[in-house]
């Protein structure tokens, strides 16, 4: 075990500087940071000789040569620290990415929290009667969810709970933008939570829909085993069975899913962060992309990478522990 | 589940041997069992009527896409109407037909998800019968390549792809302005493929060990001919329900794009579902129900209808994953 997690994780580091380099490159080309630069600062780009050195002080050479260099250029400076400052406003990135972050987390992790529980429960009880009523429900509402694109949702929600509830009973019941009230200064969990419902909700009804199914399909696949008919031949009674040899084989596919799901959590609630104007990475990822803002750009991008690669490695190995069948050795 | 194995029911019995009454050929089988599910008909008539209005657009729409309704009453403007006679959805704040500009909307909205779907399912096919079929380095290129697209978040990447496709000047000379519909099909086939490619590569591999292909390789029959009659004609289920999440998709990822402005330009007189989302958005503070519901509300049900035939198309191409008989 200990020799696999050492070759996943030396693995990994190769795989991230590749990702980082075709990133790298894609984000040159895509947001043009000497053309940002020059839109930000129309002084600066009357002087040619100024132009150069932000050239040469960035590394943003033209070329496929240029590019490689450009790229050890930027990652010398990301690595020790250096990093530059943003083209708009020209400030320290670090700071509000970390913040950024935070929040992102704050939001992932209630919204994981809420819907893996209701996921499962939801497949659990529509796989213990397959072809009844409840399965149909469940599995019509689970293709419902996926049809709802979480800006459709958000729409229809702040249109629901907040401006038509005031019309129709005085004030509005749910907040729809931000962290908290505008001025608001300290922390405040019930405030915070009030201001997370909407947004959380977006998330998990696509998160509630994939888990029951996956849920669903899995403990079918479990139920119709041998090894099941063999501990119910043993005569353990029906709940036991349940509980012990199905749920707890059920559940090896479903960790490794909501491992990479929790991974993808960083990068992917831009959506639903936008529209409720959520201070998140989502935010910050459009913001940089208006600006063209190459230097905020890459930390956001190496940030989403690393959490996608280690929260793999971290559902490989949760998979090969649970299932000794797959030792990946 | 495990009852029927040790005592199959009279119902079962019954329906063996209708089987062997009949003798259907497996596509016909296919067929039946997509009819047996309900909702997947259900919703195939559903967008059969969405796509009849779509195609008859010059008699279904009441006026043109940019074209104001006329004036209800005197001295009264006639944008941000609430839905009445002269508009039957309402009309928005240029005071153009909601009805209208829906069935123009979804004609583009199909467009792209077709097209998309289909371009994205020709080069997936490709590519991964290629690397089903000789494995080694293209196998393990292909692997990586879509590990690494299928790991970041799906906006993430549309976005960043499309800027830098948009800023190379012979890529756009042949596929069009960054805001033409044509740049967003090539978009979404350019990372749409890549799903489909790991399913076919799945279907190949797992074809290409069994005995009917080696007899035809025994017989002498070239690889293409193998591909060709043998191996594609198995996984056209597949290739099926491949189609039809790939449009799906590509519609859902128009609609994000627009959403946030990534999308086709709205100033060259056409409107996209996306589009119109978009600004009913803008129609939320307002409480203008009718500029939020009707847009999300048609696409909702496109979506839905064509993720229940995929859903179908799935079980009826794969008999051992349905369980609910």
């Amino acid at each position: 075990m200990f020799r696999l997690v050492l070759r996943r994780l030396l693995w990994a580091i190769p795989t991230l500087l590749l990702i980082t380099f075709v990133v790298y490159c894609a984000l040159r080309l895509a947001t043009n940071p000497l053309a940002s630069y020059a839109r930000s600062n129309p002084r600066i780009a009357k002087q040619p000789a100024k132009m150069a050195q932000y050239v040469e002080r960035n590394g943003l050479w033209n070329g496929l040569g240029g590019y490689i260099r450009g790229y050890f250029h930027w990652l010398g400076g990301f690595l020790t620290g250096d990093w530059q400052p943003s083209i708009k406003g020209s400030r320290p990135v670090w700071p509000n990415l970390k913040n950024a972050l935070m929040n992102t987390l704050r939001l992932g992790f209630v919204a994981v929290a809420v819907s893996i529980p209701l996921g499962l429960a939801l497949g659990v009880f529509a796989a213990l009667r397959p072809g009844k009523l409840r399965d149909t429900t469940v599995n019509t509402g689970a293709l419902i969810g996926f049809s709802i694109q979480p800006f459709i949702s958000a729409v229809l929600l702040q249109l629901v709970f907040s401006v038509l509830w005031k019309r129709w009973f005085g004030q509005s019941l749910l907040p729809t933008s931000g962290l908290y009230p505008p001025g608001h200064k300290g922390f405040d969990l019930l405030l915070m939570l009030k201001y997370m419902v909407l947004p959380v909700t977006v998330v998990a009804i696509q998160g509630v829909a994939s888990y029951s199914r996956y849920m669903r399909a899995s403990l079918l696949d479990v139920l119709s085993s041998d090894y099941l008919r063999t501990a119910r031949a043993k005569g353990i009674s029906e709940g036991q069975v349940l509980v012990k040899h199905a749920m707890r084989n059920a559940l090896v596919p479903i960790v490794t899913i909501c491992a990479l799901d929790i991974g993808a959590i960083v990068g992917g609630l831009i959506i639903s962060e936008a529209i409720f104007e959520y201070p998140g990475m989502g935010r910050f990822f459009l913001n940089a992309v208006g600006n063209g803002d190459f230097p905020e750009l890459m930390p956001w991008m190496v940030v989403i990478t690393t959490s996608v690669i280690l929260f793999n490695l971290i559902a490989d190995l949760a998979y090969a522990w649970l299932d000794p069948r797959i030792r990946l050795d | 589940m495990t009852d029927f194995l040790i005592s199959p029911t009279p119902n079962v019995a019954n329906q063996t041997l209708g089987v062997l009454d009949k003798s259907l050929s497996p596509r016909q089988m296919a067929f039946k069992r997509f009819l047996n599910h309900k909702g997947a008909v259900v919703s195939a008539v559903v967008l059969a009527i969405i796509v009849m209005f779509v195609i008859l657009s010059p008699i279904t729409t009441r006026y043109g896409i940019n074209e104001a309704i006329f004036k209800s009453e005197a001295g009264k403007f006639n944008s941000d109407l609430a839905p009445r006679k002269a508009a039957w959805f309402g009309t928005d704040s240029n005071g153009r037909d909601l009805y209208s500009r829906l069935i123009y909307g979804a004609r583009v909205s199909l467009l792209i998800g077709l097209f998309s779907g289909i371009f994205s399912v020709l080069i997936g096919t490709v590519i991964g019968a290629m690397a089903g079929l000789y494995g080694g380095i293209l196998d393990d290129l292909l692997m990586r390549v879509t590990d690494l697209f299928l790991a970041l978040p799906l906006l993430v990447i549309l976005v960043i792809v499309r800027g830098a496709l948009g800023n190379i000047s012979w890529v756009t000379s042949i596929i069009g302005d960054i805001k033409s519909i044509r740049f967003i099909v090539f978009l979404f086939s350019f990372v749409g493929w890549m799903g489909v490619a790991r399913l076919i590569r799945g279907q190949v591999k797992q074809l290409k060990e069994r005995e009917f292909i080696e007899a035809s390789k025994a017989l002498g029959a070239s690889t293409p001919r193998i591909v060709i009659r043998h191996l594609l004609p198995n996984a056209i289920g597949q290739l099926m329900v491949a189609l039809t999440f790939s449009v799906v998709g590509a519609i859902s990822a128009e609609a994000t794009l627009s959403f946030f402005g990534f999308g086709p330009d709205a100033g060259s007189g056409m409107t996209s579902l996306g589009l119109m989302i978009k600004d009913s958005k803008a129609a939320v503070p307002g409480g203008r129900w009718w500029m939020v519901i009707y847009p999300c509300g048609l696409f909702i049900i496109i979506s839905l209808c064509i993720n229940f035939i995929g859903d179908g198309l799935r079980d009826a191409v794969d008999p051992k994953l349905q369980v609910s008989e």
